[in-house]
């Protein structure tokens, strides 16, 4: 029998319902990947009884005719979904031991579908991070190698562990989320897709908040009609999130019509840095020729504030952080380190219980807010977002999706980053724009480096325009034609 | 009038400002649709939301917002179609998302203003600042356990109104007209109950001193007092402490101190003082509160007769005095008590019934108007029989006690008691007749000119009849009996 | 702008987290890196613009006044470090 780990999702659905295999065998098929990936440390919990038994369930509904759309679908949920009576910890050690008496929103719409949860995936903590290397619970390692070199590479972040249980087929599927670009530059990191919804498409309750007014969860998959069946199934209207949007959740997948004649494709000038390795440029030159070829019409257009997207999302994202994280008090769940009084024991707990760059990320957000510094700061910021948002409203009165890389370079080794943070926020460079626009974008994998790591292309869309940026994207994954996939090295 | 304090370098005046949190009158709380009730086992009214559980988020509840709408209305305050939603940061063990959810640059409600009700019905208009909408914290137990603080989270995201004055009062008897007169308002409208006890209602209290004329004083806060009977001995305390350290040489603080009934005196909270940086910012999770005109209309129509406007009409219709209008709105059931009885019959003699006897014999039995044994027909039946002649003022005051402690109606105890006041000539002369024959020197004195011994007839008289007598009809046959 | 030792250590404090005396210089020298990079925001006009209050242009949704949760006063207390008999328990606070 093939092996079952490797089929897409689509392929999984239509496998089970001619009764090729069944939700226990896929699941089993999974487990066992799954357990076999341990040197990747993707999972912070796994929970195969959950998932044998959730397999099982699924089989019974199906004999009874009763399937949903991702019925016996092996999925991994990044460990920052709050998931009843399974730990939930953001990767942090401030959150010791948590186990929600809740379930979110997007997962309890997944396991309504029918969908399987193999465990909870490693992150960077709280999501602050774009290699993964800040988490609580180690590194997570990419499945990626370069050529004729064994060294360990970062999955990217913050959702390096959805990314890496794709990549490393131990997952059909991951739940991701994004604030900065967390869905899609891991995506693009580990040769996968990820799609970033409209900001208010899918619920934010339950899910542990860094930014809110930036965070949205979203699909990653190995491809993209893979993410638009996932997404169908978590989007949708939540009335417990204020912010979330009351609109009628499309089928994303019927938009895959492989017909993009006369979409206009904007390309920003913007996005062209000379620090790009020759690949990518040649890359995104390519993505251009094959929408081109496709029928589309290619645009250039300018966001000119581009630059200025990273700067305020560094003031904005930890602003909003240093307040959203105030409730790791050590008072209701969690750590908590004992101290002389209460506000010792809140610096004692949140000494110890924070990493170092979540706490570089509240200092700068607890400063940025403070009297005095407020204006310049904090305000200056959210004024630069309304250019920026601006810039795309501009852009997108002449295109219909626009078309960019997803990250300035392809994976890299862990500590080759150096320690200045300030090289690391530059991995967003190119998916922090629409984070502040709250816009859709999807990376999908495009080609490989001189070194042979897949390169991620980006699309972008209007806001609640999924449907045009998954058609695009579809049309582009069937030009790009990628099949490479890891060598499972890791299996030893 | 203002209060003086005479110091040694000359006359203080003191200015005093006041933030009141009133607790808005909901089924669930502003955030959550967890319950609000009061007194609950701890904890037990507590959602996730509540406790500030990861992930969790708030949702706006309407009844708060039509709440204060309606309540800036009863301030004749301009309503802001437009605001928003900010967070105060600050770490607390009560406060579970290390934030409040309160309205900080742009509140629901401007500015307004009311009118407060001093000695002898004379008034005195104080300026509303601002009204904004904001979470209520959760309680902290001190004394639970020796080396523990307990913690209760039944109140956490409570529906608060922030009610902010501007520093328009002058004396402590202000400051306490003001709380009554917002008070009564809120409880008019029903948007507070208006409960201290419960703490729906707590008083930050600001207070300063000048020399009249003076820019305002450095101010210092006094937090969450929950009676103005403390508060107006706090304001006391302070405005004495403020001149001592000035007449001293030295100068006021501007702090948050902690009134302390027991003591009777103010004292320096540090805990809340340490470096608060509040980082105001608008909260993420949610986004601007608006609504349009037909909002705020749909709200006026439904406003009641509010205290102010009852008291016009009870001077300008009822022919009341301002200080009797004034007792008599003062408290909404007592108004709509008083207009019971007053309904067809003599206002003035209604209020005098309303102010006098029943209040005198509910504070003598601290009873409060709602059990009270007389109701408002039973006192309209009490003053019908005034009215009509069957009983006398002195007798009605028995009849009355005897309905407040019987329960009885005023015709059956008039009846059962034979209290009817006589009007029959024929009975009435046959005792003047008595009281002459047995009082010859009296009669004799009275007519050599003494006529102020008339009095002393007509009490004579009155004994003889138990009081029955109607006092018209004496005088009307004993005058020509003694002038002859 | 830019954060001295002192400065660090009052943000420090505003935040609640424990730093070390050694690492407040480190902490500072990283702060400024960051805070010196974000002041290229101040090349970017923005006389009258509107800071962003929310990306999704939509009215605030109002919840009805009905009771539909709490009532779990276990599920409250359940992952306290520190709780008695429905309290939450922290080291005493004196006011
Ligand atoms: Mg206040
Ligand atoms: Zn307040």
């Amino acid at each position: 029998m093939t092996d079952l780990t490797r089929l897409t999702i689509a392929a999984a659905r239509d496998g089970l319902n001619a009764k090729d295999f069944s939700a226990r065998e896929l699941t089993a098929a999974h487990i066992t990947a799954m357990e076999a990936a341990n040197p990747l440390n993707a999972f912070i919990t796994k929970t195969p009884e959950i998932a044998v038994d959730a397999a099982t369930a699924s089989d019974a509904r199906r004999a009874g005719g009763a399937a949903g759309k991702l019925d016996g679908i092996p999925l991994a949920i990044k460990d920052l979904f709050c998931t009843k009576g399974v730990l939930t910890t953001a990767a942090s050690h401030i959150l010791d031991g948590f186990t929600p008496r809740y379930e979110s929103t997007v997962t309890s719409k997944l396991w309504a579908d029918g969908a399987v949860m193999l465990g909870k995936v490693n992150l960077d903590e709280f999501a602050m991070g774009s290699s993964n290397e800040t988490s609580y619970y180690g590194n997570v390692v990419n499945p990626w190698r370069r050529t004729g070199d064994n060294r360990d590479l970062v999955p990217g972040g913050s959702s390096g562990g959805s990314a890496s249980a794709v990549a490393s087929f131990s997952a059909m599927g991951a739940t991701g989320t994004d604030t900065g670009g967390s869905i899609r530059q891991p995506a693009s990191f580990a040769g996968i897709v990820g799609m970033k919804p409209t900001y208010g498409r899918c619920s934010r309750w339950g899910v542990v908040a860094f930014a809110s007014s930036l965070d949205q969860p979203g699909p990653m998959a190995r491809s993209v009609r893979d993410t638009a069946i996932m997404l169908e199934s978590m989007a949708g209207f939540d009335p417990k999130d204020s912010t979330s949007v009351n609109m009628p959740v499309p089928n994303f997948e019927a938009a895959l019509t492989g017909d993009i004649r006369g979409l206009k494709v904007g390309i920003p000038k913007e996005y062209r840095l000379d620090t790009m390795s020759d690949a990518l440029k040649k890359l995104w030159d390519q993505g251009i020729d094959w929408m081109k070829a496709a029928g589309a019409e290619i645009v250039e257009i300018s966001l000119p504030h581009t630059k200025y997207a990273l700067p305020a999302y560094y003031i904005i994202a930890p602003a909003e952080a240093s307040s959203n994280l105030a409730r790791y008090d050590g008072v209701r769940y969690g750590l908590r380190v004992e101290g002389k009084d209460l506000s010792d024991m809140y610096a004692n707990t949140r000494g110890e219980g924070f990493g170092t760059e979540v706490k570089r990320r509240l200092l700068i957000g607890t400063y940025a807010l403070s009297a005095g510094y407020y204006d310049a700061y904090y305000l200056k910021a959210q004024k630069v977002r309304t250019r920026i948002a601006d810039d795309f409203r501009a852009a997108y009165e002449k295109v219909d999706v626009i078309l960019t890389p997803t990250a300035p370079s392809a994976a890299f080794a862990f500590g080759e980053k150096g320690d200045d943070p300030l090289e690391m926020y530059l991995n967003d460079v190119f998916t922090v724009p629409a984070s502040l626009a709250g816009l859709p974008g999807i990376s999908l994998p495009a080609g490989l480096s001189a070194e042979g790591l897949p390169l991620g292309l980006q699309l972008l869309g209007r806001p609640f325009d999924e449907e045009t940026v998954f058609r695009a994207a579809g049309v582009l994954e069937e030009a790009a034609g990628f099949t490479a996939t890891p060598t499972d090295w890791w299996r030893g | 009038m203002g209060m003086i304090i005479q110091g040694a370098t000359g006359d203080w005046e003191v200015v005093i400002g006041l933030e009141i949190h009133a607790q808005i009158t909901t089924q669930s709380k502003l955030f959550s649709g967890s319950p609000t009730t009061y007194g609950a086992e701890p904890n037990t009214q507590v959602s996730f939301v509540d406790a500030a559980m990861p992930g969790m988020l708030p949702v706006i509840n309407e009844m708060a917002v039509e709440q204060a709408v309606r309540t800036g209305l009863g301030l004749k305050a301009q309503i802001n179609k437009f605001s928003i939603f900010d967070r105060k940061n600050y770490f607390y063990a009560d406060l579970p998302q290390g934030y409040q959810i309160s309205q900080f640059l742009q509140p629901i409600v401007g500015k307004g203003e009311i009118l407060i009700d001093l000695k002898d019905g004379e008034t005195r208009e104080i300026g509303i600042t601002r009204l904004h909408l904001e979470q209520d914290a959760g309680k902290s137990l001190h004394d639970q356990h020796p080396s523990q603080t307990f913690v209760d989270l039944n109140r956490s995201g409570v529906a608060l109104m922030e009610i902010v004055s501007e520093p328009d009062m002058r004396s402590p008897e202000e400051a306490a007209a003001y709380v009554k007169k917002i008070r009564s308002i809120v409880r008019y409208l029903g948007t507070c109950d208006g409960n201290m006890d419960e703490g729906s209602m707590r008083a930050d209290v600001n207070v300063s001193v000048r020399k009249a004329g003076d820019e305002f004083g450095t101010r210092c806060e006094m937090k969450n007092i929950n009676s103005v009977r403390f508060m107006q001995q706090a304001i006391v305390y302070e405005a004495n402490r403020q001149v001592d350290i000035i007449e001293g040489g030295g100068s006021v603080k501007q702090e948050t101190r902690l009134y302390d009934p027991v003591k009777g005196e103010t004292r320096s909270m540090r805990s809340k003082e340490e470096a608060h940086d509040y980082r105001y910012f608008p909260d993420p999770d949610l986004l601007p509160l608006e609504f349009d005109d037909a909002f705020i209309e749909a709200i006026r129509a439904t406003l009641p007769e509010l205290p102010d406007e009852k008291k016009a009409r009870f001077i300008g219709e009822l022919g009341l005095s301002p200080y009797d209008a004034s007792v008599l709105v003062a408290e909404k059931e007592v108004a709509d008590y008083f207009e019971a009885v007053a309904k067809g019959r003599d206002a003035k003699l209604a209020a005098n019934w309303v102010i006098g006897e029943l209040f005198g014999n509910l504070n003598r039995t601290s009873k409060n108007l709602a059990d009270s044994p007389v109701s408002a027909d039973a006192l309209g039946e009490l003053v019908d029989l005034i009215a009509d002649g069957t009983i006398s003022n002195r007798i009605a005051k028995e009849v009355f006690e005897e309905m407040f402690d019987s329960g009885k109606g005023a015709a059956a105890i008039v009846e059962e008691k034979g209290l009817k006041q006589v009007s029959d000539t024929g009975a009435i002369e046959a005792a003047i007749d008595a009281v002459i024959a047995a009082n010859p020197d009296k009669v004799a004195e009275y007519r050599s000119g003494k006529d102020k011994l008339f009095g002393f007839f007509m009490g004579q008289v009155m004994k003889a009849t138990q009081g029955k007598a109607n006092p018209g009809v004496v005088t009307e046959i004993l005058k020509p009996k003694l002038d002859v | 702008m830019s954060l001295d030792k002192a400065a660090v250590a009052k943000v420090a404090n505003l935040a609640r987290i424990r730093i070390e005396e050694k690492d407040l210089e480190p902490m500072a020298a990283e702060l400024n890196n960051i805070l010196g990079w974000v002041e290229q925001l101040s090349e970017v006009d923005t006389e009258n613009v509107e800071p962003m209050t929310s990306v999704a242009d939509m009215r605030m949704r109002w919840r009805a006044d009905v009771v539909t949760d709490g009532g779990y006063v276990e599920d409250i207390v359940a992952n306290a470090p520190g709780h008695e008999d429905g309290f939450f328990a922290v080291p005493k606070v004196i006011e």
